[in-house]
């Protein structure tokens, strides 16, 4: 029975780990291509490849639920939003533009120096390996909705009129614009 | 082979970078949204992974912070893509373009 189990473990472990790894490798490849691409329709499509792959890696983490809200909110409401956004703005006459070579040199060297500093930290931080082993999170789903109407009910409600508000500002926003194009 | 709390972290510090990168080297309006966006999710794996290896547990012991602050920022993140969306269109109206280095006209 105990060996049963402890295979099991392995099993699950070593599962676990190769979609960890797959989900890193689709995130960081389709987040390189965002930074490196300069077609704005390529950047989006990546950026879909990369909240797909995020929404893995908290699939990994045992966040089910934020796995399902990340693409359904993410990649189904705000990339659209993105595509939308791409059509109306961008003209067919719009030439592509290529960063200078300096600034793609300052930038990249920033990141390059930002990214040494930040994965030497967290390689020498004394930041627990493993901490509690969590199994299934049967009890995720409804511990986050408790948490939300009982620590959190307040930011909860307070998001739900930032929610509206953001609606009438897109809204009239939008609208504005219409009015502008009869001038 | 086990995935710890570096593996994440480091993932996140990756697409932290790219973000910055993106929004650093592109001068369309919508491209530096999507860093934007990067760096948010970024920040939302690390939020998800400290809350999966420190307050773990099981049971009634599991403590869901990092996952319902997660839970803001993705909500926090389509308000704000929608509110810029709306920003840009304006711009557009206004400069027949998103190019960012063309909406100078409060420079003295």
């Amino acid at each position: 029975m105990m060996g049963f189990l402890a295979d099991n473990t392995t099993q699950t472990e070593t599962a676990s780990a190769v979609l960890f790894y797959m989900c890193a490798a689709i995130v960081v490849g389709s987040a390189i291509w965002v930074a490196s691409s300069r077609s704005i329709v390529r950047m989006a499509l990546a950026l879909l490849f990369t909240l797909v792959g995020v929404g893995g890696l908290y699939f990994c983490l045992n966040a089910e639920f934020l796995a399902a809200v990340q693409l359904v909110v993410y990649a189904g409401g705000t990339l659209i939003l993105i595509v939308f956004g791409v059509m109306l703005t961008n003209p067919s006459t719009a030439k592509l533009y290529s960063p200078r070579r300096i600034e793609v040199v300052v930038a990249t060297s920033i990141g390059l120096l930002l990214l040494a500093s930040l994965v030497t930290a967290i390689v020498r931080s004394t930041l627990s390996g493993n901490g509690p082993e969590t199994q299934s999170g049967s009890y995720a789903v409804g511990k986050l909705g408790e948490a939300l109407l009982g620590d959190y009910l307040v930011p909860f409600e307070i998001i739900s009129v930032l929610l509206l508000a953001v609606m009438i500002g897109a809204a009239y926003l939008a609208k504005a614009r219409r009015k502008g194009e009869g001038n | 082979m086990a995935v710890g709390l570096e593996h994440y972290l480091i993932v996140a510090a990756v697409l932290f970078v790219c973000g910055i990168v993106t929004i650093l080297l592109k001068r369309n309006a919508i491209g530096i949204l999507i860093g934007v966006e990067l760096v948010l999710n970024a920040a939302n794996v690390n939020l998800v992974a400290f809350n999966r290896f420190s307050h773990g547990g099981t049971g009634d012991a599991i403590r869901l912070d990092g996952q319902v602050f997660a839970l803001f920022v993705i909500v926090l993140a389509a308000a704000e893509a929608a509110v810029a969306l709306s920003i840009f269109l304006n711009f557009y109206n206004n400069f027949a373009t998103v190019d960012v280095e063309r909406g100078d006209s409060l420079k003295g």
